[in-house]
């Protein structure tokens, strides 16, 4: 465990050609520099993701341009766009088929809440009412720097994940499910409309 | 069950039966790497050749008609933005004419040069990225993506330092234009304008006489000029087909009657045509902004008179187009004489382009079907709407 290590004995190793880590500070600084995200994108924000990928932005600085059009071999998917109530059962079946740990963004105001076409009939009022989401980005589309800074923010929380002990992550955890139901049409709206067991908006007390 | 609002949501099945006639039935999409957005097409294979094309639609259904008809006039500027959202200051103005032609709204010179200007630079890197796009679909992974898209950024620093946005502009306003050019802004627009015309040459010494490419693009997706103009195709693929028809030449709506250009045309209508439509297209883009900067008037932006809040037009109805980079973008608006419109409807180029998919992809193999897809230019925000 990195605790066990004294910062001040490490630099003086590191001096000496000694480099002194953890398992689980090695396996988190592996997988946060090879984050590989699912080449999926909804709409307008897509492109945005595009231009953080190609050459201005260069998403390969942060170990994430490997995008992968295939959900098994995926560590992170970006939602990015609109998601209408026809496309939600296909999110929440992609992010099922994707192997754990797996991380989800949510980027742009459709994919929080509904964003500028929550008034519309088709349109899902935030991804997180089906899939637990890790980093929410804000704007319509948010700039190239927006999601930059997301995926630092991931790389961070991937960072500070424990392996062993009380509070390990929850993808080391059998009990925690990986999977979450495909909601299906019914009559009116998605059934469920959304899952309890992910979607915990808060409650507002008016006095 | 009662009926389900999504009860066409599943397509009917393509065979009978799965077994009959050794046909695969294969679904493309909704999550796949070239389909540009959310689109589907359930195709049904003879090996590897097409031999039915289904697609499906309504992946990204946002509503834009129905949220039109419950907004003001004005309000539903921003929206436009996010049909087709390679090309927001087009949307922009299409929206605007037609609301200026239904309201008879006088703009004002400058504007209409700025509004020329800026479609133009919209068309530019709506090009390029296509071209970008495609060659990324045939399987030049990367490379000329990249090119393609560090032109796009200098774009849209121009965009972004005159409008505030990189994509979503809102920047034309009924009468006019929302605020005048920056400091600085036209001499950066005339340097970028003018160093184009080296990434046009290298871009097509790259791809012009490149044997895959040739070999993937010529005679595949060979459109009929008869069966465009039946099909209401528009655009660089009707012109692709040899049809003199851009409207900025038929309407000449704007200031574009002003300037010398040329309508560039294909004969063949494959989709190495279409591709090179689009480097055309590009070239003469170039000559336009050149002479529309050195006329660029001053004078006032917008016009003093239109009263945008609480804005009413009289009581009729309007077809307004324009000719946008994938073609023909129409809005239709019916007034009531009250502030929102009564009826609100978008003729969306991609998705009329789309209807000829099946036609173009028949007989030729599943591989081409993703070029075809990409040479026709969709953005699924406009298709779907």
């Amino acid at each position: 465990m990195s605790g066990q290590v004294d910062e001040g004995l490490r630099s003086e190793l590191q001096k000496q050609g000694i480099w002194v880590t953890s398992t689980q500070e090695l396996y988190n600084w592996g997988r946060r520099n090879s984050i590989w995200p699912l080449q999926f994108g909804l709409a307008c924000c897509a492109i945005e993701m595009i231009a953080t990928a190609a050459s201005r932005y260069d998403l390969a600085r942060f170990g994430g341009e490997v995008f992968r059009p295939s959900p098994r071999q995926a560590d992170l998917m970006i939602v990015a766009g609109t998601v209408t109530k026809k496309m939600a059962p296909q999110i929440v079946r992609l992010y099922n088929q994707m192997p754990d740990p797996k991380y989800v963004i949510s980027m742009g105001a459709c994919a929080i809440s509904g964003g500028p076409f929550k008034q519309g009939y088709n349109v899902l009022k935030g991804i997180d009412r089906y899939i637990p989401v890790d980093v929410y980005i804000p704007g319509c589309p948010p700039r190239p720097e927006a999601l930059l800074h997301a995926f630092m923010e991931l790389q961070r929380k991937i960072d500070g994940q424990k392996l062993t002990g009380e509070k390990k992550a929850p993808f080391l955890d059998r009990k925690q499910p990986s999977e979450f139901p495909v909601p299906a049409f019914g009559a009116h709206d998605l059934e469920p409309p959304a899952n309890p067991d992910v979607f915990r908006p808060p409650v507002v007390e008016r006095t | 069950m009662s009926a389900g609002f999504h009860e066409l949501e599943e397509a009917p099945p393509l065979m009978t039966s799965r077994l009959e006639g050794d046909l695969l039935e294969v679904s493309m999409g909704p999550q796949h790497p070239s389909t540009h957005g959310v689109f589907r097409m359930n195709v049904a294979l003879e090996g590897e050749i097409v031999r039915k094309l289904k697609p499906v639609f309504g992946y990204l259904h946002r509503n834009h008609e129905k949220i039109g008809e419950n907004t003001s006039y004005l309000g539903s500027m921003p929206y436009t933005d996010r049909l087709d959202y390679f090309c927001s200051m087009t949307n922009n103005w299409a929206y605007a004419l037609s609301v200026e032609k239904l309201a008879g709204i006088e703009v004002p010179e400058r504007a209409e040069y700025l509004r020329v200007i800026l479609a133009e630079l919209t068309r530019l890197q709506n090009h390029a990225s296509l071209l970008g796009f495609l060659l990324s679909d045939m399987g030049a992974w990367g490379t000329p993506l990249m090119y393609a898209f560090r032109e796009r950024e200098k774009i849209l620093d121009l965009f972004e330092s005159l409008s505030g946005s990189r994509m979503m502009c809102d920047y034309m306003r009924f009468g006019g234009c929302r605020c005048d050019l920056p400091p600085g802004w036209m001499e950066r627009a005339r340097k970028l304008v003018d160093g184009f015309p080296r990434f046009l040459d290298e871009f097509e010494k790259l791809i012009v006489s490149n044997e895959i490419l040739i070999a993937r693009t010529q005679n595949v997706g060979s459109l009929s000029s008869e069966l465009a103009i039946n099909a209401g195709i528009t655009g660089p693929m009707l012109r692709a087909c040899g049809v003199n028809y851009d409207l900025r030449k038929v309407d000449g709506y704007g200031f574009y009657p002003r300037f010398k250009f040329r309508v560039p045309l294909g004969d063949h209508g494959d989709c190495y045509d279409r591709l090179m439509m689009r480097a055309l297209e590009m070239r003469e883009s170039i000559g336009i902004l050149k002479q529309a900067m050195e006329q660029l008037p001053a004078g006032p932006i917008i016009n003093p008179k239109v009263k945008l809040r609480a804005f009413k037009p009289p009581v009729g109805e309007v077809y307004g187009r324009i000719e946008g980079p994938k073609g023909e973008l129409g809005f239709y608006l019916i007034s009531d004489g009250s502030a929102n419109p009564y009826r609100y409807r978008v003729r969306p180029p991609s998705f009329v382009n789309l209807t000829i998919l099946e036609d173009l992809c028949l007989g030729h193999t599943v591989a081409d079907v993703m070029v075809i897809l990409g040479s026709i230019d969709i953005v699924m925000g406009e298709v779907d709407r």
